[in-house]
């Protein structure tokens, strides 16, 4: 394997655990609002935050090119505040990979905060819990394989997409070129070597994250 | 205390208007969807009622009038519900000091003396999974009153349990009437556990508040309706006063005795006893020639339909200023002894549940 092979591990790492992290303090809020809304908004939203699931990369990469641009509304915004562009640039790559994996981290989350009901926070609430206290004290720790789960599907998927991280970020190596696109060089150079290397590695890594998520499933069903 | 609450749902309207001892055990009686269950979470803050107002010693806890509704978790109340409600992520000492902690008892006032009353210093490090039902709802009991609460809310505690829990747990709960000095509201539709805990009934029925008064004087009226058709009694206070020789005991209460099978109650202790109306019957002199034990002197204070057809409801007053007895007699035996108000009659108790 050589350097730049290594430099797209490393980068995708980095990139994967950052945006994990990210999608975990914004995910939870949005799956709390889910779970716990009457609102109208509720099905727009949620909606919303599905589309990655049904969108091709590339809509999405490409509406992101657009708005983050040199002529898109927040492209203009960041130029006025003398901030730098985001596409082709690793923080580009947050902020779509971060649009693009969201439903895979809020829908557990959610699903988990509207298996633990409305009953343990009626009682934290009796118990003189303010509903902050009660969110962290109460909910989040009841809800930590849901938390699980996310972290673990987030940090996989922004592992393997690849159509918005090459519309966003292109192909810059060290700097936007993560593991999947590094892939899509090696073949189209015809060195079929190389990418075994890394696709197969990304065939044992996808396995075992799956096997670990499957038997931890299993696991809390037999405990139950 | 003080509770209005109105609340308008699609085909069900709640309307208590509800004035409480300070002080013992309320029992919110009633059928299942009769509302008994949102008047206590209407308490509890944790639903809105419009025109709503609660006040307990004075404090008011929710005046919709004047603005003030204070959130469940500013209200100094304590809830135990009818399924476990214990945090299964913190073990049993976990879930006694999420209250206490909150609640400023941080120094575990009362700790010891909780852990003793309810029987639970055992499971202190116990996980919440690894407790019987009954278990689950003492440490509740506890977690809630650790919290030194202005008023407790118990939302059918029993309803979950076997009969066998039941009757584990029913004793913690009479301990419970003579330690708190707060009032509890406990919400039942079980006759039994109410002539059991109870001090006060309040009867709720589709949303509103059919009767409501002191236990004994609630029981003993006619026209409480269906809710206790089949269960029309009344509960009377006793004090054993001996166990005699043929294995009987003897009670007595204001205005006569009875004698019941003996049972482990210490002579001077209290007993709480229940009389079906159906268990009762009459005569119009004492004569000596029965097998039934219990034949106490009474007069005829009301009579009114039953609800079983063809049979009457008679509210008799016992002698000496005593309580109120009802008896359950057939349509054609009140024609054939005249039995109407003033009528001095023989009330002959067939049989006395034991409480």
């Amino acid at each position: 394997m050589d350097n730049s092979s290594l430099a797209a591990i490393w980068l995708t790492c980095k990139l994967a655990t950052l945006v994990t992290v990210l999608l975990l303090l914004i995910g939870a809020p949005i799956a709390w609002w889910l779970a716990n809304t009457h609102s109208r908004l509720k099905g727009a939203v949620g909606a919303v935050v599905s589309l990655p699931l049904v969108l091709p990369p590339t809509v999405l990469g490409f509406y992101l090119l657009l708005v983050f641009g040199p002529h898109g509304f927040i492209g203009k915004a960041m130029d006025a505040m003398e901030l730098q562009r985001l596409p082709f640039t690793f923080a580009g790559l947050v902020v779509a990979s971060i649009l693009y994996s969201l439903p895979f981290v809020v829908q557990p989350i959610q699903n988990a905060f509207e298996a633990i009901g409305k009953r343990p926070l009626e009682v934290a609430a009796s118990l003189r819990a303010t509903p902050w206290d009660a969110f962290f004290s109460v909910a989040v720790p009841l809800a930590r394989p849901g938390f699980a789960t996310a972290a673990i599907l987030g940090f996989a998927h922004t592992v393997g997409e690849f159509g918005v991280v090459l519309m966003m970020g292109g192909n810059i190596p060290g700097k936007t070129q993560v593991l999947s696109v590094k892939i899509y060089d090696y073949v189209e150079n015809g060195d079929y070597a190389q990418a075994h290397w890394l696709a197969g590695g990304m065939v044992l890594f996808s396995f075992i994250v799956l096997l670990l998520l499957y038997s931890r499933r299993q696991r809390s069903s037999w405990s139950r | 205390m003080e509770a209005r609450f109105r609340i308008d749902y699609p085909g069900f309207i709640l309307d208590v208007d509800l004035r409480l001892p300070e002080k013992g055990i309320t029992a919110l009686f009633g059928p299942s969807g009769s509302g008994k269950t949102t008047v206590l979470r209407c308490m509890a803050g944790l639903e809105r009622a419009t025109g709503g107002f609660l006040s307990i010693e004075g404090q008011v806890w929710q005046d919709d009038e004047r603005g003030i509704f204070l959130p469940t978790h500013e209200r100094p109340l304590g809830l135990v519900f009818q399924e476990a409600s214990l945090f299964p992520h913190l073990s049993v000492r976990g879930n006694l000091e999420y209250g206490m902690k909150r609640a400023g008892n941080a120094g575990g006032e009362g700790f010891d003396a909780m852990l003793d009353l309810l029987g639970i210093r055992a499971l202190l490090p116990r996980a919440p999974d690894r407790l019987s039902g009954g278990e689950r709802q003492r440490v509740a009991i506890a977690r809630a009153l650790l919290t030194r609460p202005r008023l407790l809310l118990l939302d059918e505690p029993l309803a979950a349990l076997d009969m066998k829990k039941k009757q584990e747990i029913l004793p913690y709960l009479e301990a419970l009437r003579e330690e708190l000095d707060i009032p509890v509201l406990y919400v039942s539709h079980s006759p039994d556990e109410v002539a059991r805990l109870a001090d006060h009934l309040a009867l709720i029925e589709n949303g509103r508040v059919a009767a409501s008064g002191p236990l004994m004087e609630t029981l003993a009226r006619l026209d409480l309706g269906p809710a206790f058709a089949d269960d029309a009694g009344v509960v009377l206070e006793t004090t054993v006063a001996a166990h005699e020789a043929d294995g009987l005991a003897r009670l007595e209460f204001p205005g006569g005795r009875l004698y019941v099978p003996g049972h482990g109650k210490a002579p001077g202790s209290r007993l709480r006893c229940r009389i079906h109306a159906s268990d009762v019957s009459l005569a119009l002199n004492a004569h000596g020639d029965t097998s039934i034990l219990n034949a106490l002197p009474a007069t005829v204070a009301a009579v009114a339909d039953a609800v079983a057809p063809g049979h009457a409801l008679v509210q008799l007053q016992l002698a000496d200023g005593g309580p109120l007895l009802l008896a359950r007699i057939t349509e054609r035996s009140r024609r054939a002894l005249a039995i109407a108000p003033g009528l001095a009659v023989v009330a002959q108790v067939k049989s006395v549940a034991l409480l």
